[in-house]
């Protein structure tokens, strides 16, 4: 999959963001990453190619997540859906 | 062409109309905005800024803004899908807005999936053929008359707020008459 490498001091979890380039909650999942200085890697799926929207359509419906965006995806274990903020605070331990 | 401020003054005009209220949030209203206005220069059509469109018109009807899910969802959630249309009580910021869970059928949403994005000619005639067949009837109001032509009825009248249960599909035949000269 062909994703964006965002650098951030903090790396000690992997997060991976699947997110819809017009989205008003992407943009405030992004801006709430790169705020926190998080290290991260996002993929736009309306952006990206058919091979990879349906790697990440397989990929949350095998995690049992719903096709909805933004979805972080945490150390491949954990699936949030709407990247709740409170959520990836206690996660990410911020 | 469309410009942003026609799509503000267009969500503005249905907020209105409807009792409703833009996004409080200044900022999440402008992105919300952007992506509408990004999505109709893309596809054509303002497909909800927030859901995966497949940039077909007869598989992204129910998606274009105002979705086929706004109301329920506002009267469920006091918010849309994406946020755009609020109740008073979260302009107000009596309650605050979220993501909400999606209404839209998994069915449906599938099909942005199946579309092919590559922009080869090769890839678009597979792209066609894989588009699903759709089946698109003539639905009426009980209530007021109101017809559309679509695949589902609206799970809410445009015209006189009745909700889908008063809609039923219609039977049109056709005759043609020998014309008597």
């Amino acid at each position: 999959m062909q994703t964006v490498k965002v650098a951030g001091k903090n790396n000690k979890h992997h997060v991976l963001l699947y997110a819809i380039s017009t989205c008003g909650w992407c943009k405030r999942a992004k801006k709430f990453l790169n705020e926190n200085e998080i290290e991260y890697e996002y993929i736009d799926v309306d952006l990206c190619s058919s091979e990879d929207r349906n790697k990440i359509r397989q990929d949350i419906q095998t995690r049992g997540g719903p096709l909805a965006y933004p979805t972080v995806i945490i150390d491949n274990k954990i699936l949030l859906t709407g990247a709740p903020q409170d959520k990836l605070r206690e996660v990410l331990e911020l | 062409m469309t410009t942003i401020e026609n799509t503000r003054k267009r969500a503005e005009n249905d907020a209105k109309t409807n009792g409703y209220y833009l996004a409080s949030d200044q900022e999440l209203l402008k992105d919300l905005l952007e992506g509408l206005h990004k999505n109709e220069q893309r596809y054509g059509y303002p497909s909800c800024p927030c859901r995966l469109a497949s940039g077909k018109l007869e598989l992204d009807r129910d998606i274009i803004c105002p979705c086929d899910y706004r109301d329920p969802d506002v009267n469920d959630y006091g918010q849309c899908y994406c946020g755009l249309y609020v109740t008073k009580e979260i302009y107000d910021k009596k309650k605050s807005a979220k993501p909400i869970p999606e209404r839209r059928p998994l069915e449906k949403q599938g099909r942005a999936y199946t579309i092919s994005t590559e922009q080869t000619a090769e890839s678009a005639k597979t792209a066609i053929k894989k588009t699903p067949e759709i089946q698109t009837k003539l639905w009426y109001c009980k209530q007021c008359g109101y017809v559309c032509f679509r695949e589902d009825p609206p799970y809410v009248c445009p015209i006189c707020k009745a909700k889908r249960e008063m809609f039923a599909e219609l039977d049109v035949t056709t005759q043609v008459r020998e014309k008597i000269s």
